[in-house]
Parts: C-alpha cells; structure tokens; sequence
C-alpha cells in the first residue's frame, strides 16, 4: 500500500526562492492567519487548536490546546511564551528546516499562540550550534518589528543556546533561559504555573507552532482530518541511516513506518532491513517485522516504542547493534545533567559496560546487569532523560541479544 | 491542617508540610540526602521515595505535600527495592575509602547502606576519578570522589550566605562540587557546609584526621563567641587523650533551636574554642610575693584574698565583672558585692574595635552574657572605677575574665590604674597581661567544664552543661565567689550551680518563674526587668 496523499502545508514554500523572506511569505498567503486571529477570542483560538488535535511535536506529544487551558485564568503578572528550538534528539533535524526555510511561520504562529494565552513576551530559545537557522530567524524578526507585526503588544527574544542536550527538556531550558545550569526543575510547579522566571509559561516546539496559522486559517476540522484519530496534521519525519533518500519529509501521521521508508526510497546499504528507531534516539528500536505500525502518538505507543521527535534512523542489516547501542550510550552518558543520582550514574556505568562489550570484554551477565540497572533507573528521575536513555538500552539488547551475546568473552 | 495516614498511623500536620516532616513526627524516617529542612527542596538524590495511594509509581517524599486524606506507605516491597537501587547508584563511584574517611561513624552512606542498601556490588568498571583533598577556603576541604552530589552545600551558599561560591560544574557523572572561578570558601558560616554535607566530601580542616568521631561525646551547650548564645553541641575527645595533641574539645557543632540559631552556626564561634585547651590556661590559684609568683593551694589562695580583700571596707574595694560569665557567677559576685557593701561594681569593657555584625546570626557584642549582666544589675562604670583605683580610693580590685590592656583605653592608664591598687585579684580561664599584674590570681573553669546559664540578646536564658571535667584545680567562677565569699567572712549554702540559678531567680524579677527544669534545651525568655 502506498502512502496516504496529504497536503504538505509546513513544507510548501521549501522549494520557493527566498522562502525565508517576508515579501516571500506574505505572497503566499502568509500573516492572513493572524489577522483572522486577531478578530478571535483568545478562549477561541484554544478551542479551535483543541479541536484539531494538534499535539506537541518536540516529543512528548502532548495535546497543544490543553497545556494552553493550563495557564491561570486569574494570574495578574505576564505569561511566557517560550519556543524549544534547541532540536537536540539525534536524528532529529526538522525544526531546523522551518527555521532557516519559513521563519515568518514560527512567528506568525507565535503571535497567535500568544493571543491565546495573553502573553506579551515570546522567547525562542535555539540550539547554540544552529549558527544559520538562528541567522534566518533573528532576520526574520528584524523584518517582522520593521513590518510592526512584532511589538504592538507583543515581543520576541532570541536566545541562543550552548549546546547542551538537556536543554531541549522544557525545564532544563526555562532554568537555561533564566541564566542557570540547564538542570530540569522538579514538578510540581509545572512551568504553565510557575515556569520562566516564576511566571506562567507554555514552551511548545518550533514546528508545533508553525501548525497553528493553518489551523486558524483552514479550521479544525480540516486539520484534525490530516492525521490519525487522536492526532491532528501532518509531520515532518527526519529519515537518516541506510535509506536511498535521507532528509525532511512531511507526511501524515497516519503514515506507516514501512511507507515512510519507501518514500526515503527504500532501505539502502544491502537493502535488507534490520531494525528502525522511529522518534529519535531515545524510542525503543522495533525490528524489521515491526515497521508495519502509524507514525501518530498512539500507534507507536501501542507498538512499545514512542513517536518522540519523528526522527526516524534506519539500520540495514551490517549495522552493529552493539555498536549502535554503544554509540547511543555514550551520547546519554555525555549528555546526563548530572542532577538525578539514578541517571547521573547509571548512564556512565552503562556506557562503561556496553563499551567493555563491543571491546569483546564483556560477559553474558553484564547484559543481564545493563538491563537490569536500566530497569531500576526508570521512571526515578526528575525529568524523562534517563527514560530515554533506557529505551535503547532495553530495546536494543532485548530485540538483538543473540548479537550481543556473539560478542560476549563467556 | 490536613489530615494523612502513613503506614497505617494517621496524623494532622499544617498545611504544606511535606511528606518528610509528617512522617518525622511520626517517628517514622524517609531516607534522603539532598533535602534539608533550613534549604530549598532540590529532588535530586531521590532516596526519599514512598507509595502514595492512587499514585502509579514511588514519588519522592520531599517534594510532595501533605493532601488530606492522603495515604501513604513508606515500607512497600516497591519501595524499598527502589531504595536499594538509589543507594547502589550512589555508591558506584564511591572510593568506600570509609578507613581513612574522617566521615566515617557519622556517614550516611554507611548508615544507609546498612540500613537500605545491602545489596552485593555489581561495579566491576573503573570508577570516576574526581578531584580529592582540595581546600575550597579556609576551614573547608573537599574530596570530589566521595561527594554524591545532593547540592546542599551549594544551597546553602546561594540561600543562607547568598555568597554564591559554590557550583557543580560539568555533567553526567563528572559533575563536581567546586567554587565559582575568583572566590574562596572564606564566608562568615562556611562551617556549616561541613554539617550538612551528608557523606565524607567536605570535612572540617582543623578537624580532619584529629580523632575518631566513635571515640566523641556530646554535650549540649551554648556557643560564647556573641551575644546571639547559639545552641551547639560540644564534641570532646576523653577516650583517646593521645590524639588531636591531647586537645579535649573535638569541635563545635551547631544545635537546631528554632528561636535562636535553627541549624546554623558561624565560624567565629565554631572555631573560636581553642582558648579551652590553650598553653595560657589556668590550672592552679598563683600567689605573687616578693620573690615573684607561686603556684598556691586554694586554702592558701584564700588566705591570701582574706588578707588583702577581706579586712577592706566596701567602698575601698571595687569588681569589675565580666560579660562571659554565667548569670550564676554574676548573681553570685552581686551576692558578693551586697555582703561587703561594695557599690563599686561595672562589667562592660568596650572592645578597642567594635566587633563584626551582620543580618544573620553574627552580633557586634562578642560577649555571651551581656544582657545577663545588665539584668542582674551590675553596670557600673569601669573607667570610673578605674580611675578610682589610679587616686588610691580603691585599694583592692577583681577583675574577672577581662585583659583591661584589651580595652579601649590607654594602656598608660590601665597600667597607673592596675600598679595603684593594694591588691590585684584576677579570676579567669587564662592568663592575659592583666593577670600577669595580680597578686592573686584564681583559676576559673572553662564554659564546657561546668554547668551555668547564659542570657542572650534577646533575653533567651540558655543552660549550658558540662562537657569535661575542670582543668587542674580549676573551679566554676560562682564556686570561687562563693569561696571568697566565705574567706571574707560572709556565708552562701549555694553547693551547686542550680542553686545560684534559684536564688537569682527569686531576686531578679526579671528570671523569677525560670528554673532549669524550665529552661529545657531551647532556653526561655526573661520577663520585664
């Protein structure tokens, strides 16, 4: 079956010349959403995103127009708006597409975005080694104050990050934002009760909020059709590993993992499949007999893996699951915050372990060990880094033991 | 108020108490590094972790707060497998150099392990290697490898001294604990780091491989560095006299009392103790005769001060009090005063330089009884009586506790003053250039040898108690009054120190109703003088 036919409206303007541009963007059609927005309720636009089904597509997912329902109703001082632009799951590359390629999206969304939730102030916070996308962008807001679509009542701050993976965790990047160590806060409060600086604030994905002019613009219904039952629109899937053709496509969330990879062109390498990690590093790898499953929240999720960021990396056959899991190993345990003892730790010991395995010194039982200790771990921390990084860890060894085991001194 | 059951025991607490502290009052203990009840809540070690009804999975205790019927477990299978996880977590890249760890006997890694963990070891890969005996400031070493990185020390730099000096720096399992490039830990409470660093990565410097702590005894007492009387713990070395130089006092520790101090102290007053086993102490009475001085028995001592003070009327003989002593001692030198009809009686010398202060615990007056002595009536002046002495109306003087050379006044002066007199008599713990003037001098206990009370600023009268025996034939300052008491020719039933205590208490409206019953360990206050 060949993948379903969806209107690529996130993508549209890719190809077009100077897409990045104002003059570009309002040509076609761009800043219509936001004049119909602004003729809007704020409660209306939060109902109409509810109705849509948009989720949260930086990763977790979570339904858009809920977590705007979060902000007090009656809170007195300003409500942020904080864009997570620090694309750091490895496999993941969209966000940085929209940046550079339909930057006057992001905002036009942002400025809606804030009408619903009464913010005044926006920050885009993006990843410090995305030196062009963080060109195009603060171009684009430069354009944007000169147009006076920014600063009549609303403003945005762009903030460059410095590299850090934990940053992209939406605590971790409101603790960054506010000038300290990127160490994600312990919850309660959620940030859309005390977030940045100790104000209510929604932190939502760059391409999360490039959605939302479409949705005003064309309606709910219209969205909410694009997707799956529980998941509004399109995505935009960053295909990478042994495929013919890797990069940025935006297809349904409909769309089964086994189409997405024949859109890529199919499996490259020795063109047999061993296995799929479906939403960046940190979901669970389905084998080749998996891949039959929807790319939506839920139909990975029913699989035992997660949609995560939709950073979909392939591995033919001459892929090394250790290898692979050792490379994922170190990335944890290098990028572990070190705030949470459980993960602090366990993440080095794992990576101490896995690489000893790969170096042929391994025993059967550290496998047992890893998985174990990867177990225990869950679930114990402050925020979801080490339950991504056990994803792998689990998986991997799990759906692929025998290779490990062939590796193995005993 | 809401209303919990944990473990079966229901309880009421105030509102936002956290599970921690609602358990506590039951008697039942949540392990946990990184809270601390005087910090904010930071959820990073995540020992802390109980059931919670209606909760999928263990939630750390700390961070959640006591909800009306909330119930709540802290003894599920669940839980306590994820407190054995924790604790190996925590001790993977532990050096377990417990033998040669001055923590060791107070670490909470070991007691914990014991306690939650007891796990058999699973780390067979090198441990990280961090940074180890690093002095972060003056009183305070670091050992990066046996920290487990609960922040509390960083805390308490950003919250208590908002002096900031401390950060973790890198990630993963190399963070470390270390100090802000440009600073030292050199803060007016950087002691207290040591407190409550839960393991073996920040330890004391002057107390570092000094003693065992196992071979410790503690005793509650009330820090004399200022007039703040914070509560503290005396640590004294009895079993091992060979170790630490033969230093009795280990350490001060402070001791959490909500109205004075909580749990902190600084480290003027926690280092400030060495003058309790310094060479200048005063071991035996001296006599100084024409020939120089002599080492005397007490009977002879007193012999000496009959002579010289006893015979005397009131109005040639004049004492100058000290704002150290106990409100016993100066209840019993105003008992003296009354018996020989002296009027000449003050306390306060005024420091050369007017002491630190700040907004916290640290009071300009360095003296621990200041209050005490004003209530109890004794604030003549000195420079008056001083210069009493200097035109030889004033033929005999006792000076407790106070060098006078210390004093703001002209050391000319103090001399003219001090030569004039008939008599010198000096009572303290040790000897100073005023002392070295007396024709008697009397040996006084040190604060940690006796027992006694002190009156704070505020009017809090605290009890301190005796940690040490007296050194050599020294005596409790209201024991020596007492004696000169009775060599001059008066009498005082007063044996112990309580009742000095009651009999200042049925005289001074202001402790009337005060017994040391009721002063417990948080001291109570004064009423209107």
């Amino acid at each position: 079956m060949s993948a379903p036919v969806v209107e690529k409206f996130l993508t549209r303007n890719f190809a077009v010349r100077d897409s990045h541009a104002l003059k570009v963007y309002r040509d076609t059609g761009g800043y219509s959403a936001l004049a119909k927005a602004q003729t809007m309720e704020p409660a209306a636009i939060v109902d109409e995103v509810k109705k849509s089904n948009l989720r949260g597509l930086g990763g977790a997912g979570f339904p858009t127009g809920m977590k705007w329902s979060f902000i007090p109703k009656d809170h007195a001082g300003p409500v942020y708006l904080v864009i997570n632009a620090d694309e750091g799951e490895p496999g993941t590359f969209k966000d940085r597409y929209l940046l550079e390629r339909d930057p006057h999206a992001l905002i036009e969304g942002m400025i809606i975005a804030a009408r619903a939730i009464k913010s005044a102030l926006g920050f885009v916070y993006i990843r410090g080694e995305y030196v062009e996308p963080w060109r195009r962008f603060s171009a684009a807001v430069r354009e944007a104050y000169e147009a006076g679509y920014l600063g009549q009542g609303f403003d945005i701050v762009v903030h460059r990050g410095a590299g850090a993976y934990i940053c992209g965790e939406e605590t971790g990047l409101i603790s960054s934002l506010e000038g300290k160590k990127g160490w994600p806060k312990v919850k309660p409060p959620f940030p859309a009760i005390k977030g940045a600086f100790g104000q209510p604030t929604i932190v939502n994905n760059v391409e999360t909020i490039c959605c939302v002019p479409h949705i005003v613009n064309r309606g709910a219904a219209w969205f909410a059709g694009l997707g799956s039952k529980t998941q509004g629109g399109t995505r935009m899937y960053s295909v990478s590993g042994r495929v013919n053709k890797p990069g940025v496509y935006e297809e349904s969330c409909a769309i089964t993992l086994r189409q997405l990879i024949e859109v890529a062109g199919g499996v490259s390498g020795s063109g047999v499949l061993k296995g799929v990690v479906p939403g960046g590093s940190s979901a669970p790898i389905l084998a080749a007999h998996e891949i039959d499953v929807t790319m939506d929240v839920d139909g990975l999720r029913n699989a035992g893996t997660m949609a995560g960021s939709a950073g979909v990396i392939v591995f033919d056959e001459t892929v090394s699951i250790p290898d692979a899991l050792m490379v994922v190993a170190r990335f944890y345990a290098h990028e572990s915050c070190g705030q949470c003892t459980p993960c602090r730790e366990s993440t080095g010991w794992i990576y101490k372990m896995t690489h000893r395995l790969v170096e042929g010194k391994g025993r059967k039982d550290d496998l047992d060990t890893i998985l174990d200790v990867a177990k225990r771990g869950a679930g114990t921390t402050i925020c979801a880094f080490y339950d991504g990084a056990v994803g792998p860890y689990i998986s991997y060894i799990e759906k692929f033991r025998s290779e490990f085991e062939a590796r193995c001194r005993s | 108020m809401p209303k919990l059951t944990i473990d079966g025991k229901e309880i009421e607490v105030p509102a936002g108490t956290n599970l921690i502290e609602a358990a506590r009052r039951l008697g039942i203990e949540v392990p946990h590094y990184c809270y601390h009840p005087g910090l904010s809540i930071a959820g990073q070690c995540r020992l802390c972790m109980v059931d919670i009804e209606k909760t999928p999975r263990p939630t750390i205790a700390c961070n959640t707060q006591a909800a009306e019927g909330m119930v709540v477990h802290t003894q599920t299978d669940r839980v306590k497998e994820t407190r054995r996880s924790i604790m190996e977590f925590h001790l993977i890249n532990h050096p377990l150099d417990c033998p040669v760890c001055d923590q060791a006997g107070e670490c909470w890694l070991q007691i914990y392990y014991m306690k939650h963990g007891l796990y058999d070891p699973r780390m067979k890969d090198e441990k990280v290697h961090k940074p180890k005996a690093v002095p972060l400031g003056p009183h305070v070493m670091l050992d990066a490898e046996r920290c487990i990185l609960c922040s509390r020390c960083v805390r308490f730099c950003d919250e208590i001294t908002h002096t900031g000096e401390l950060g973790i720096f890198n990630r993963g399992d190399h963070s470390e604990i270390g100090l802000f490039p440009g600073t030292d830990l050199e803060n007016k409470y950087s002691g207290n780091v040591v407190d409550i660093c839960p393991v073996g990565a920040l330890t004391d410097r002057d107390f570092r491989f000094q003693v065992r702590v196992w071979y410790l005894d503690t005793t509650k007492s009330i820090c004399t560095g200022c007039a703040r009387g914070c509560n503290i713990d005396v640590h004294v070395n009895r079993r091992r006299p060979h170790h630490a130089e033969g230093r009795r006092v280990a350490r001060l520790k402070p001791r959490y009392n909500e109205h004075v101090n909580r749990w902190w102290m600084c480290d003027a007053g926690r280092y400030g103790y060495g003058f309790v086993d310094a060479p200048t102490r005063l071991a035996l009475p001296l006599v100084r005769e024409a020939g120089g001085t002599r080492e005397a028995s007490w009977s002879d001592a007193m012999a000496a001060v009959a002579e010289a003070f006893g015979r005397l009327p009131g109005e040639q003989a004049a004492i100058i009090a000290s704002p150290k002593l106990a409100n016993e001692d100066l209840f019993a030198i105003k008992t003296l005063a009354e018996t020989k009809g002296i009027r000449q009686v003050g306390f306060r010398v005024p420091p050369r330089e007017p002491g630190d202060e700040d907004h916290f615990l640290i009071r300009a007056d360095k003296n621990p009884n200041t209050r005490g002595a004003e209530l109890i009536g004794l604030d003549g002046k000195v420079d008056a009586i001083l210069n009493e002495a200097t035109a030889r109306r004033v033929r005999s003087l006792v000076v407790f506790e106070h060098d006078l050379f210390e004093g703001q006044w002209r050391e000319g002066d103090v001399r003219s003053a001090l030569d004039a007199v008939d008599s010198l008599i000096y009572v303290g713990t040790n000897a100073n250039a005023t002392s070295a003037r007396a024709h008697i001098v009397l040996p006084a206990a040190a604060w940690v040898e006796r027992d006694g009370t002190f009156t704070n600023f505020e009017g809090r009268v605290q009890r301190f108690r005796p940690a040490l025996g007296h050194l050599g034939e020294a005596m409790p300052a209201w024991e020596i009054v007492g004696r000169i008491i009775a060599a001059t020719g008066g009498t005082t039933a007063a044996a112990r120190a309580e009742h000095w205590f009651r009999a200042l208490a049925g005289s001074v409206p202001a402790f009337a109703g005060l017994t040391y019953q009721s002063l417990g360990d948080e001291g109570a206050m004064t009423g209107p003088a």
